[in-house]
């Protein structure tokens, strides 16, 4: 009798560390992978791309528009210096967004970037942004911050108007050094 | 104390040790009965706190911030201390009885899972008078709501999960134990009451579900305390994930509450029908089905996260194919009662009052599952309708019918059938007073979990606010019907009980005796 029930035991307690496991540390990469592949949530890859030479698609225009909006209690200015540009496929462009620090203390932004439609975020490729990196401003400091981007292509025909947005979070409170004085 | 257990009579020192260090199943039952009843007595009072406070359009009695509280706490409390600990009591009562075993698998993890759930239950009801108030981001927790804009108090309420899983995960290795190790010679699983299949079953689904939410529950501790960024976009985390594994958690769980009530409704139906249950091993298959399509169905509860086509479309169709086994097992239950001698107990009367809301409730479902027309309905009192449709007409109502029924065998006295009866009409004309106008709320457009509401919203609220009141009274009837059962009840000699009753559990003597089944019976 006591043996089987161990036996039993031990395989349900195995079926629910791993549930446990699979929830913890599969689910959340899965669903990141998930997203990358099928560039649900407009993510786009976050890699700085590596430029290759590729023809300039000049029969084709495509209108790219820069949203900015700032997480609930983000207090900086921000906001895209250009609200849109024409490009065509494969020219690479720069533009540059507008922080401004107005609180009194030294504060570090995050700029979390999201590309629509859906089916464009494979195709919108950033050489350079500062949504890689985080944003440190001084109190009452401000910076003209810069984007350079590429539209692939091969983005889809049915694709003539693209939008990127930035949200602006605070993440001062989050970075390594600020977690380890709590 | 050499035989039997401990009476007040022994003095209150043994008493309370009975209780306390029991290992008995048929004590562990009832423990757990009468603290799910408890529960159910406490988040029932917060939903009367709900209801008085939209009884009229405007803040009357209780701030929004309380209300919040409220509407989350009555989530919970219901679904982990009421419905969830009262399937596990009848399951504690009932399955060694119905499979012919002396006691469950594991006694003594059987006390330990029942006397965690009170602790469990402290911390999360103490939340609410800490500064800051408890949790108030509803009962489905979604972050950053339930981490970065929570409540100091939320650890707590994240530790009371993580107890509360732990007790379910403990008193479902227990049953499955049981349930696999313990039948008595000749009673194979197909020839097992179909309450002991549900409960089996459910017992794997919870085995496989509670550790995904105490993953999601450690994630939020760790996203709060630790500075991850599971759920926090800041970081490259995505609050939508959380609503994925929150789900992947909760629709399972929804069938977890679903699936004993079902089996109970079977074991009743064929009692009053005078006839054996229609479709036996279609049920039991129907049961596993849909224990396998609860998986793979959890999106539905997000058509408005933003999808892509081909999600929304593949989440739809895999919910409506739930519709299909659920169907068979309705099906079968009217079957069961076709030209059956039918009498109208008052354990009858609920189980088909639960046949015919859980519908009514289950094609609500099937509404909400069109995704295109859910755009609508998400987030609105369509939803509330929908759900208390089938957790309240569905897991109470079965509840309700399963004390009554299986009262008489527990204490060996039979309830005031007059006054069972009574309590069941008021409870029905209650409930569908309280909740069949949140349907037309819904519908035009009233959102849920609000504290206030348009005026042209006022009559229906009122009516629901007077239909709500009337169902909580009738609670406190049926309070007072077990009670008095049990204290001034007709002794009942019968060990069938029950005309019709067949199984094993009324073999044995009534009132049925602390000990059953010490030799296991022979089953043809």
């Amino acid at each position: 009798m006591e043996t089987i029930h161990r036996t039993i035991i031990a395989k349900l307690l195995v079926l629910a560390v791993a549930m446990f496991m699979f929830a913890m540390f599969v689910l959340p990469p899965l669903y990141d992978l998930f997203c990358e592949i099928t560039g649900i949530g407009g993510r786009t890859t976050g890699d700085v791309y590596e430029a290759v030479d590729v023809k300039i698609d000049t029969s084709r225009e495509v209108r790219v528009q820069f949203v900015a909006a700032n997480n609930a209690q983000m207090p900086w200015e921000f906001y895209p210096m250009e609200h849109s540009v024409v490009v065509h496929p494969g020219e690479s462009r720069a533009v540059n967004f507008f922080a401004h620090n107005k609180t009194g203390e030294d504060m570090i932004g995050q700029a979390i970037p999201n590309v629509l439609p859906n089916n464009a975020a494979d195709y919108f490729h950033k050489t350079a942004c500062f949504c890689f990196d985080n944003q440190p401003l001084a109190a009452g400091e401000q910076a003209e911050l810069g984007l350079v981007f590429i539209l692939d292509p091969d983005l889809p025909d049915n694709v003539n108007t693209v939008t990127l947005s930035y949200t602006l979070f605070d993440i001062t409170d989050r970075t390594s050094v600020a977690i380890a004085q709590r | 104390m050499a035989h039997g257990p401990a009476t007040l009579a022994d003095g209150w020192k043994q008493y309370a040790s009975r209780w306390l260090f029991t290992t008995n199943h048929k004590d562990i039952g009832t423990l757990y009965l009468w603290f799910s009843f408890a529960m159910f007595i406490l988040g029932g009072s917060f939903a009367m706190i709900i209801r008085a406070e939209l009884f009229q359009p405007g803040m009357q009695l209780i701030k929004p911030e309380f209300f919040n509280q409220m509407t989350t706490m009555h989530g919970l409390v219901m679904v982990f201390g009421a419905i969830m600990p009262a399937f596990v009591g009848l399951a504690n009562w009932l399955i060694p009885m119905m499979i012919g075993a002396p006691d469950m698998a594991l006694p003594r993890m059987n006390n330990l899972s029942f006397w965690i759930l009170p602790f469990a239950f402290a911390i999360l009801v103490a939340t609410l008078f800490m500064e800051g108030g408890g949790p108030n981001f509803g009962w489905t927790f979604y972050a950053p709501l339930s981490t970065t804009y929570a409540p100091d108090s939320v650890n707590y309420f994240i530790f009371a999960i993580h107890i509360m899983g732990a007790s379910s995960i403990m008193g479902s290795i227990n049953i499955i134990a049981t349930v696999m190790n313990m039948r008595a010679p000749g009673m194979t699983y197909m020839k097992m009451p179909l309450f002991v299949w549900t409960w089996l079953i459910t017992a794997f689904l919870l085995v496989a579900v509670m550790p995904v939410l105490a993953g999601a529950v450690t994630m939020m501790l760790m996203d709060i305390n630790f500075g991850t960024s599971f759920f926090d976009a800041a970081g490259g985390g995505d609050p939508v994930l959380f609503q994925h594994i929150f789900w992947f958690f909760g629709h399972p769980e929804v069938y977890i509450i679903i699936l004993p009530a079902f089996g109970v409704v079977s074991q009743i139906i064929p009692t009053f029908s005078r006839k054996p249950l229609f479709g036996y091993s279609s049920m039991v298959y129907a049961t596993a089905a849909i224990a396998f399509l609860s998986f793979i169905v959890w999106a539905h509860h997000m058509f408005t996260v933003g999808m892509p086509i081909a999600g929304e479309l593949y989440f739809m169709y895999a919910t409506m194919l739930i519709a299909v086994p659920t169907g068979v097992k309705v099906f079968n239950w009217i079957t069961t009662m076709y030209k059956g001698a039918l009498t109208f107990e008052t354990p009858m009367l609920f189980s088909i009052a639960f046949v015919i809301l859980f519908t009514f409730g289950g094609f609500t479902g099937l509404m909400l599952s069109i995704a295109a027309a859910d755009m609508q309905y998400h987030d609105t009192y369509f939803v509330v309708a929908h759900f208390h449709y089938v957790m309240v007409a569905g897991a109470v109502f079965s509840g309700t019918a399963a004390v009554y029924y299986w009262l008489p065998k527990w204490c060996g006295k039979m309830y005031d059938e007059t006054m069972g009866k009574v309590q069941f009409w008021v409870a029905f004309i209650g409930f569908n007073i309280a909740f069949m106008p949140q349907h037309f709320l819904g519908l035009a457009g009233m959102p849920r979990r609000y504290a206030d509401y348009g005026l042209q919203f006022a009559d229906w609220n009122m009516v629901s606010s007077v239909g709500a009141f009337i169902y909580g009274a009738a609670q406190i009837m049926f309070l007072f019907n077990v009670i008095r059962t049990i204290t001034h009840g007709k002794p009942v000699k019968d060990p069938q009980v029950w005309e019709g009753a067949e199984g094993l559990e009324w073999t044995v003597a009534t009132p049925a005796p602390y000990h059953t089944f010490a030799k296991p019976p022979k089953v043809k």
